[in-house]
């Protein structure tokens, strides 16, 4: 037990139990703990990584969602100024149409007027000449039945064309 | 700039895990105080060999603290836990020829040179004898003062291959405190490990959160950057390993009650097998390009190769044995410059020195934890740089460029 002359048993005690330990804890304790420690590293590390994607993610999904209500927003504008302009499109089609359709009334009134009117001054004429003729002939009737009236008549017709 | 903060980044990571420790040197303190008693005895107890063996009688007792302080840092056979209350550890002795002999140390006890513990074992100033008897039953002396027959085999031994020599595989104090803190190790980093299993991908809790920090310290600051980023993982079991028995030894070694007190890493043993382990670390796994530029360095004229080629292959082994030397080194001395500062009031015997040497241990206590762990780091860090050596790939290929600079 001197001390820079070890003994042979503290030397043999020392590499057995310095071994088992060295194995022991290799096995059932540095390789697990070293493993343990490097997955959770990588699992940390892999899910700040997802943590930072998911961010990206959810900030492109809100911007792209902006985009999104925004185009709704003017198409909704759109079709709301479409159909305003199909409305007033519209009342004025029917407007148009109706003002002709009076115009074309109208006008087929007249014309069925004047055609009537023209019936009515036809026939009219026809029934004046036609009165005009009995009117006559029952006159020159009545003159050619008596001769002085006749000769009467006659005369004065004749002095008046001498007049002439 | 870069290394010289990443060395105080460093510097102050230790700081902080010395203070983990910090209630713990409160209570040593307090144990300080308790030794008050204890000395006494001990120190009795040593100079009752000595006189024993110089044959005087028991005259005025006089401190020795050299031979208390020796005994403290020295292995033994009982666990001292205060005052005069030890318990006994086993004995285990092989003999050649002669097979196991098992027993407790306690038998010891009431054995002297008239009386060997069971009839041939002799305990001699810390260390075992079979000896040799005369023909009046007395054991025979040689003219050092040692026992004349076989003794217990030290490293020494095995090297000069003396036969003279029995083999001790007693759990000693020293191996009771290896023991105990592969125990602790396997039982905190099993439950640690446990932890992870049952709670994978949470924030670690409690004990797991403690030695988290100090794992990760030992993979980021030391195996990474010393051996590489592609190589390192192979290494690190053996590297968390070696800083965490270091560690908890050290620590160990500071609580100067039981069932600290083992001085483990400062035992010579010990940092020696570590050591050995981190030079086989280096050797088996040196791929060709270090033995290439080990062995037959390119560019270098021949004449030079003669000296620079031996001084590297010691290189290999100078650094393991630096390794071996300081940490021993290191905590020993923490130790003896402990014991001698409590030791200085029992000497003056004044309470206005006790005041003063309670205050002064408690500072090295504080320093001491700091260098248990500084000294587990360092000897880590050591040897991953070894190793980081041993593994680094060569210029040649693709990398050519990207090594250049850091080699010329």
């Amino acid at each position: 037990m001197e001390l820079l002359n070890p003994n042979v048993g503290l030397v043999f005690w020392m590499m057995i139990s310095f071994l088992i330990l060295l194995f022991a804890l290799t096995k059932f304790a540095w390789k697990p703990i070293v493993s343990a420690i490097k997955k959770r590293e990588e699992s940390i590390s892999n899910a700040l990584n997802a943590a930072a994607e998911a961010e990206k993610r959810l900030q492109s999904l809100k911007s792209e969602n902006e985009n999104l209500l925004a185009q709704a927003r003017k198409e909704r504008d759109e079709i709301l100024k479409e159909a305003r302009e199909v409305r007033e499109r519209m009342i004025a089609d029917a407007k148009n149409k109706a003002q002709e359709e009076a115009d074309r009334l109208i006008a087929t009134a007249r014309e069925n007027i004047y055609n009537e009117k023209m019936k009515a001054m036809t026939e009219l004429r026809n029934q004046v000449a036609q009165l005009s003729l009995e009117i006559a002939e029952k006159i020159l009737k009545e003159r050619l039945a008596d001769d002085a009236k006749q000769k009467e008549t006659v005369e004065k017709i004749l002095k008046e064309v001498t007049l002439n | 700039m870069k290394p010289f903060n990443s060395a105080i980044r460093n510097l102050i990571i230790l700081l902080v895990f010395a203070l983990y420790m910090l209630p713990l040197t409160a209570q040593e303190h307090q144990e300080n105080q308790e030794y008050a008693g204890h000395p006494a005895a001990e120190v009795h107890h040593a100079e009752e060999h000595t006189t024993n063996h110089e044959g005087d009688t028991h005259g005025e007792e006089k401190l020795d603290f050299g031979a208390f302080i020796k005994h403290h840092i020295a292995d033994d056979y009982v666990f001292h836990i205060i005052g005069d209350i030890s318990f006994p550890l086993p004995v285990i002795i092989y003999e050649p020829g002669k097979g196991l002999d098992v027993f407790m140390s306690s038998a010891f006890h009431h054995a002297d040179e008239n009386h060997l513990t069971r009839g041939k074992y002799y305990y001699h100033h810390g260390k075992l004898y079979i000896p040799e008897l005369d023909e009046n039953g007395h054991i025979v002396m040689d003219e050092h003062g040692h026992p004349v027959g076989k003794h217990e085999a030290t490293l020494g031994d095995l090297i000069s291959g003396n036969k003279h020599v029995f083999y001790n595989f007693s759990i000693t104090k020293n191996v009771f405190g290896l023991l105990l803190a592969v125990i602790l190790l396997l039982v905190i980093f099993l439950s640690v490990a446990k932890a992870y299993k049952q709670n994978p991908g949470r924030a670690p809790r409690g004990l797991q959160g403690a030695m988290e920090p100090l794992i990760l310290f030992v993979q980021n600051e030391i195996a990474i950057p010393f051996i590489g980023e592609k190589k390192y993982a192979k290494f690190l079991p053996y590297l968390l390993t070696l800083f965490f028995f270091i560690w908890i030894n050290n620590l160990l070694g500071l609580i100067p009650i039981f069932p600290g007190s083992a001085n483990v890493t400062g035992n010579i043993a010990v940092t020696m097998t570590l050591a050995l382990f981190s030079l086989i670390m280096v050797l088996i796994n040196g791929n060709k390009h270090f033995w290439g530029h080990l062995l037959n360095p390119p560019g270098v004229p021949f004449p030079v190769k003669i000296i620079l080629v031996p001084i590297e292959i010691i290189g290999i082994f100078t650094k393991p044995f630096s390794l071996m030397i300081r940490l021993f080194a290191n905590i020993t001395a923490g130790h003896i410059i402990i014991m001698s500062i409590i030791g200085i009031t029992f000497i003056v015997q004044s309470y206005v020195v006790g005041v003063i040497t309670s205050v002064f241990s408690v500072a090295m206590f504080t320093l001491e934890l700091l260098v248990a762990a500084i000294q587990a780091y360092i000897f880590t860090l050591l040897t991953a740089q070894m190793i980081g050596g041993a593994v680094e790939e060569g210029h040649g290929h693709g990398d050519h460029h990207e090594h250049e600079g850091v080699h010329h």
